[in-house]
């Protein structure tokens, strides 16, 4: 008889189940309420090795770990942190003096071979790593790149580059290194303040030029903060600080990342306390947010740039007039207010508040709202009677591109529609396939605080991020010659001329300037968010 | 017995490969660019671009892509992410929590509803028959979207009966408030099953025998209407185990537990296949063993049933 035995079994096994489930777990990761250590919550890292993190996550965990070469004051100009002094006399040649008595956590040295080890692994090609486009400026970058012979669906690979070095680093001492640029750059310090510049420790490379399997895990830094046991993926990171830190001593015992893949159950936690700092108070939660949080809910300045772009394949917007009308007929402080809730501000500039050289309205009128006049330039050039703008639809963007849509509609009496297209990559294909795609959805975040960090990748023939095929050959000039001038400030006049010629040539729409819009708990207090969306983990304070 | 054990686990084999192939071919159609889709709206650098597409392959044709995943899973991995995590960590960081929430989820909605299933059935027309009818009415037309942030915002912020997130490593208590959420999903189904099952046996003939015999009620209801009402809620039962595995993307979402939700979504969105189908291939083995499971309780529940 088979009748008892199943039955049984069955039971048993529920009763495992339920126990298994009720009694392991339950790994206590509650900080009391009275510790000096704090939680803040960012999403899962891709990466954490310098060279390779691109994303906010991660660099917010590194700017924990380690004590940067250069950071930046609140005018975002470049102040040595642990450099003792960065410096150049012809912008090509810049030497680099190391802070004496550095030591990462692990108790090795901080020395002048630790910076170019970890450059040198950054740049080689074949490492793939994201940030790898920084080095580029450094002489010998060229030479750690290989280019496949028959393109990417060909059968032949890649040849190794044909060096594993930077010709353009040189130690001198122990404390002293040179960096050689293939031309000259003015802003050189400021690049120096991203994340792919900080040092990698001995321990971190198990043969030359390879990363040691599991340093990615338990990541050892020169700063303030170590970690405390590993990466603990998707769920959170633990620093704790280091005894007797040589720089700035944070005010704070420890930070636990707490790992989100949610922002709006980020939100539930800050509200509830679980989480002391949230950097991005995701938009749905923004209309309830001031009433949740009061006066711990703030705003500051970031670097991101919204606007659409005019794909230059299609005839129908080379007239600037075209262009120029379509930018009047939208009325940006409506969209601000009305779908972002002032989480964002209108941007009637080319480049972000956030850099030094930043004017307020460089755009001037072709960036007023004027249906009237949008509307008589628009019919006088012969602008399309039929447009359409494309976005992403994985991104959010749909509400603001249909009422901008409507805003052009209304202006002109034309038929504007928004297209969304299932991701980004999507958008980029039909880009590059020279596909009708209308204006072009884009946004741009920078890497450093110079004006060049927008006009190059945005606007510069063949920039990295000039989908719409923009060029220019007056401005690319004024772009090159402001970053071979010898200094910042004559940098900037002909980066500020550079932006001039955009006014006029409006090859985008600019739509909007980012900002963060964070929340903290009750228990911390002083909570700075700056222009990288990072905690300023030296000024924030436990409420006592 | 034994031989038809044996013989249903030889048709998992083939099952499993066809499942896996399947579910490669469809990730592999749904890819286009996994490394934009994975940097966002950074640009790519065409050295970056070329040195991870060698490294995963990914301008090789299917098949060969397929033959390389199939070679590394017959010897046991996985496989790596994108990222360059190892999957099969990333799988045993995420089924735990996974199935016990999962588990608790399933215990909580069988137990609701079997036994209010069963006292419906008995008192049809009642004031209790009545309300749950309408209760599970309104729970079917609540979708999840809506009913996890509602209860999230009610028990766990308003209230404070339970922590608002679970995190990765959650306690039971942590868990109950999602894997209440979950069962939710599926008790209504199982409720109005087990009633209607229950109702319909009360009217059988064996069940006059057994009154007659002169039988105690609790013993005619307890032993042989349940018994036999039980086959169709077990099954539903058995198939919501895998549902509640794989589809709770949603509340994993909302009460922040990285578990196999979270990580097939993260797949998808980052067209990664080997995530995708990692995850998936040890669904379809849950889908499989589980259905196997309720294939033999019915034996256990109807002796009427024999498997040769």
């Amino acid at each position: 008889m088979l009748g008892n035995r199943p039955w049984k079994m069955a039971v048993g096994a529920t009763a495992i189940a339920l126990l298994a489930a009720g009694c392991s777990g339950g790994g206590s990761e509650d900080t009391d309420a009275t510790s000096k250590s704090i939680v803040i919550g960012i999403g899962e890292p891709q990466h954490l090795i310098p060279s390779n993190t691109t994303e906010t996550s991660g660099a917010a965990v590194l700017a924990s770990l380690f004590y940067p070469l250069i950071d930046f004051d609140e005018k975002s100009q470049p102040v040595e942190v642990g450099a003792e002094s960065v410096t150049s006399d012809d912008n090509k040649v810049w030497t680099v003096k190391l802070k004496p008595g550095f030591t990462f956590s692990n108790g090795e040295p901080v020395v002048s071979d630790n910076f170019i080890d970890a450059w040198n692994y950054g740049a080689y090609g074949p490492n793939a790593q994201g940030a790898s486009y920084f080095y580029e400026r450094i002489e010998g970058y060229a030479d750690l790149q290989s280019v496949d012979p028959d393109g990417e669906d060909g059968p032949k690979k890649a040849p190794e580059p044909k060096a594993k070095t930077l010709t353009g680093l040189k130690k001198v001492d122990d404390s002293t290194f040179t960096v050689t640029l293939s031309t000259p750059f003015a802003g050189w310090k400021s690049v120096m303040g991203y994340t792919a510049f900080l040092p990698l420790p001995k321990a971190a490379f198990s043969a030359p030029g390879t990363i040691a399997e599991g340093f990615e895990d338990a990541m050892v830094g020169n700063g303030p903060f170590k970690m405390k046991g590993k990466w603990e993926h998707d769920s959170q990171i633990v620093v704790e600080k280091v005894a007797d830190f040589k720089g700035t001593a944070p005010k704070i015992d420890g930070v636990t990342w707490k790992i989100y893949q949610d922002q709006k159950a980020e939100y539930a936690d800050l509200t509830a306390g679980n989480v002391d700092v949230q950097t991005t108070i995701p938009i749905e939660s923004l209309a309830a947010a001031p009433g949740d949080l009061g006066d711990r809910f703030q705003k500051s300045p970031s670097s991101s740039f919204a606007f659409v772009g005019f794909p230059t394949f299609q005839k129908e917007f080379a007239k600037k007039e075209v262009r120029q009308a379509l930018s009047m007929a939208v009325n940006r402080q409506e969209m601000t207010d009305q779908i972002f809730l002032g989480s964002q501000t209108p941007a009637t500039s080319f480049v972000s508040p956030a850099v030094a050289g930043y004017r307020e309205n460089t755009c001037g009128d072709n960036c007023k709202y004027d249906p009237a006049k949008a509307k008589q330039l628009y019919d006088a050039n012969g602008g399309p009677k039929k447009i359409q703008v494309t976005y992403n639809a994985d991104g959010g963007h749909k509400a603001w591109v249909d009422a901008m849509c409507n805003q052009i509609n209304k202006s002109l009496g034309i038929e504007c529609t928004g297209v969304g297209e299932p991701k980004f990559a999507d958008l980029l294909t039909k880009v590059e396939k020279k596909e009708p795609v209308g204006l072009i959805r884009l946004g741009w975040v920078m890497d450093y605080p110079l004006m060049e960090n927008y006009l190059g990748p945005l606007y510069g023939t063949g920039g990295s991020s000039n989908y719409y095929g923009y060029s220019n050959p007056a401005f690319d000039n004024l772009v090159k010659e402001g970053s071979a001038a010898p200094t910042t400030d004559a940098a900037i006049a002909k980066w500020q001329a550079a932006e001039d010629i955009l006014a006029d040539d409006m090859p985008v729409i600019p739509l909007r300037f980012g900002q963060n819009v964070f929340g903290h708990s009750e228990k911390v207090k002083n909570v700075h968010v700056d222009i990288f969306t990072k905690v300023d983990l030296y000024k924030i304070e436990i409420n006592s | 017995m034994f031989r038809y054990i044996v013989r249903r686990l030889l048709q998992m084999i083939l099952t499993f490969f066809g499942a896996t192939f399947i579910v490669y071919a469809l990730v592999f159609a749904n890819q286009d660019d996994p490394l934009q889709a994975l940097a966002g709206e950074r640009p790519i650098t065409a050295s970056v671009r070329q040195a991870l597409t060698e490294r995963y392959h990914l301008d090789e044709p299917f098949l060969k892509q397929y033959w390389y995943y199939m070679k590394g899973l017959l010897s046991g991995d996985f496989g790596t992410s994108l990222t360059g995590r190892k999957i099969s960590d990333m799988m045993t960081q995420a089924w735990p929590v996974t199935i016990k929430l999962a588990l608790i989820a399933m215990v909580i909605a069988a137990t609701v509803a079997v036994t209010a299933g069963v006292i419906s059935g008995i008192r049809r027309g009642s004031m209790f028959d009545n309300t749950t009818l309408v209760v599970t009415l309104v729970i079917l037309s609540l979708p999840i979207v809506v009913l996890a942030p509602l209860a999230q915002l009610i028990f766990g912020i308003k209230l404070g009966w339970f922590p608002p997130t679970a995190g990765a490593h959650p306690d039971f208590h942590a868990l109950l408030l999602p894997a209440l959420v979950l069962g939710s999903l599926v008790i209504a189904t199982e409720l109005r099953v087990t009633r209607s099952s229950v109702a319909e046996n009360l009217r059988s003939d064996y069940v006059r025998t057994a009154r007659a015999k002169g039988l105690s009620r609790k013993r005619v209801i307890g032993v042989h209407v349940l018994r036999n009402s039980l086959i169709p809620v077990v099954t539903l039962i058995g198939v919501d185990i895998g549902g509640l595995m794989s589809g709770a993307i949603v509340t994993e979402g909302v009460f922040n537990i990285p578990g196999v939700g979270f990580n097939l979504f993260r797949g998808i969105r980052t067209e990664d296949g080997p995530l995708v189908v990692g995850f998936v291939s040890i669904l379809v083995i849950v889908f499989l063993v589980v259905n196997l499971l309720v294939d033999l309780l019915y034996a256990a529940l109807d002796p009427r049933i024999r498997y040769e």
